[in-house]
């Protein structure tokens, strides 16, 4: 496989007050392509992803060694102005957590805090990305409303298309479709799919069945060890090492 | 067989009148508040009856008003309400950002935060008199006379830990993954404090608003050296103020009935005035808070 890195983790050291949490990780996570974190509960899954956009280091008692380099440039440098980092990259969490304020106001809060201030402008914006994330038709008539009142599916890709509203080039998801039901969990994952083709995916997910049906590339961590990464069909195929071998088929889970 | 089902049907009767007793418990607890407020509102009207009249709230004291001659309580009317909505907007102005600093700036087991914390449940208990002496003693300090505006400041003062600590109360519940949302769109946490934090628990700043402001304006000791008392509406912020709370004292203190009528109706006054405000408030809530998330 031929492919850019766009973040490349190296040497990456997460410590939760004492507890050795995630160890020595290094892998490079392609451009373009969705990328699935897949591991047993406990592993260290959301906190390689948090690591990312460095949500992690905000959290009491948190050390982060090593390096993660986004387009070249290491987020953990000195001179790193966070918002910039977060900006490049849109999160979407496990429930989905619309802002307290109205559907449109939602999508906006992003651009607005990154300076636009033409109505028009926010207008377009907003119609772009809820079409983006498959929601306009169903509200396009109540953009005002309270985004609170939408049900938890429609919220996660409100979620989604707010992310995408500050434009960013990675799109971060942590386990995206565990509080939704089934077809709106397949909406999610329908609108991933669209979105590699721009966008590079990273998703944390608990669901081997998801990363088998959208995942390009796949890291597997077992107790905060990187035991094995590499392109999702050889992974699923022809897994290397053991532990790997045996989260496949359910004897570990 | 029969011996334990004798004992299992002891227990459960046992149960079930403990059950009873405890629910005649709580609902004459809850009869004897509402009764209790309804006979406090009772007596004041009941009492303030003969020295209602209109010229009590739209006329300030005349002459001889202390020893039963006309005029109103207009002058402690207003004072009472400059002094309330002063203090507490500064209150607000001086707690909102102590809050938002310990709930978005701190650590969770932060030192600080903690003392903080702390400070302010002691405060909350400090009786008034004793932030009437002290704003008196700042008073002297800073050269400013009995004033509206030292009464505001030590009222302020009164309110900050009452009102910090209810605003804490409920900020510390909007869950980390909201925070955690609007910091990933790269807002920074001064955004996220006042855009989304705010947002979130208005309900419950408005709340600690009304809370402080009722315990401000009708507290009488803290302005009982500060503000002073005049018979005249305050025109600046360095002019003495009447208030209510010290009305009704100074009515209620003469040896005239007529006159401690009229101080039954000045605490009427003070009892609608909360009422009328707090009744406001809550509208006012139902108009803020349809974007909060439950």
């Amino acid at each position: 496989m031929d492919e850019r890195t766009h973040i490349s983790i190296q040497d990456l050291n997460v410590f939760y007050s004492g507890l050795h949490v995630l160890k020595n990780i290094s892998v490079n996570i392609p451009d373009r392509k969705i990328t699935a974190i897949i591991g047993p509960s406990g592993c260290g899954k959301t906190t390689l992803l948090k690591s990312l956009n460095r949500l992690l280091d905000a959290l009491d008692g948190v050390r982060v060694e090593g390096k993660v380099l986004v387009d070249g440039e290491d987020i953990y440098g000195p001179k790193v102005e966070v918002t910039r980092i977060r900006k490049k990259m849109g999160l979407l969490s496990q429930k989905p957590q619309v802002l307290p304020m109205s559907i449109y106001d939602n999508v906006a809060y992003g651009p607005r805090v990154h300076g636009v201030k033409d109505k028009r402008e926010l207008d377009r914006i907003v119609e772009n990305f809820l079409k983006v994330a498959g929601l306009w038709d169903e509200v396009k008539g109540r953009l005002h409303h309270p985004a609170s009142r939408l049900s938890m599916g429609q919220q996660q890709r409100l979620c989604l298309g707010r992310g995408l509203a500050v434009g960013p080039e990675i799109i971060l998801g942590d386990e995206p479709t565990s509080a939704l039901d089934p077809q709106s969990s397949q909406n999610v994952e329908k609108r991933l799919m669209e979105l590699k083709q721009d966008y590079t995916v990273v998703v944390v997910t608990h669901i081997l069945r998801q990363a088998r049906r959208i995942a390009d590339y796949i890291i597997f961590l077992y107790l905060g060890e990187l035991v094995e990464h590499g392109p999702a069909s050889e992974i699923f195929a022809n897994p290397r090492n053991p532990r790997t071998r045996a989260y496949l088929t359910g004897e570990i889970s | 067989m029969k011996y334990v089902s004798r004992i299992t049907r002891g227990r459960i009767r046992h149960r079930r009148a403990v059950e009873i007793i405890a629910m005649i418990a709580m609902i004459g607890s809850t009869i004897l508040v509402i009764g209790s407020l309804l006979a406090i509102i009772g007596t004041i009207i009941w009492k303030s009856l003969p020295a209602l009249k209109l010229s009590m709230i739209t006329q300030t004291p005349k002459g001889g008003y202390y020893l039963g001659k006309e005029g109103g309580i207009l002058n402690a009317i207003v004072g009472s309400l400059y002094l309330g909505l002063g203090a507490t907007a500064l209150a607000l102005v001086l707690s909102l950002p102590i809050v938002l600093y310990l709930n978005l700036y701190t650590k969770k087991n932060s030192r600080l935060a903690g003392l903080t914390r702390f400070a302010f449940d002691v405060l909350w208990g400090i009786p008034s008199i004793v932030y009437g002496a002290f704003g008196f003693v700042l008073m002297m300090a800073v050269g400013l006379r009995a004033s509206l505006l030292a009464g505001i400041i030590t009222v302020a003062l009164l309110e900050i830990p009452i009102m910090s600590r209810a605003i804490d109360e409920v900020m510390v519940l909007v869950p980390r993954e909201l925070k955690e949302a609007s910091l990933s769109l790269g807002a920074t946490r001064l955004e996220t404090a006042f855009k989304v934090v705010v947002r979130q628990t208005m309900p419950g700043i408005l709340t600690a608003v009304l809370i402080s402001f009722g315990r401000g304006i009708g507290d009488a000791a803290s302005v009982l050296f500060t503000a002073g008392f005049t018979d005249r509406i305050p025109t600046s912020l360095l002019q003495p103020a009447a208030t209510l709370p010290l009305a009704i004292f100074f009515q209620l203190g003469t040896p005239f009935p007529e006159v401690q009528q009229r101080a039954y109706a000045s605490a009427a006054v003070l009892t609608l005035l909360i009422l009328f405000i707090s009744i406001g408030s809550r509208l006012l809530i139902r108009r803020l808070t349809k974007h909060v998330i439950k």
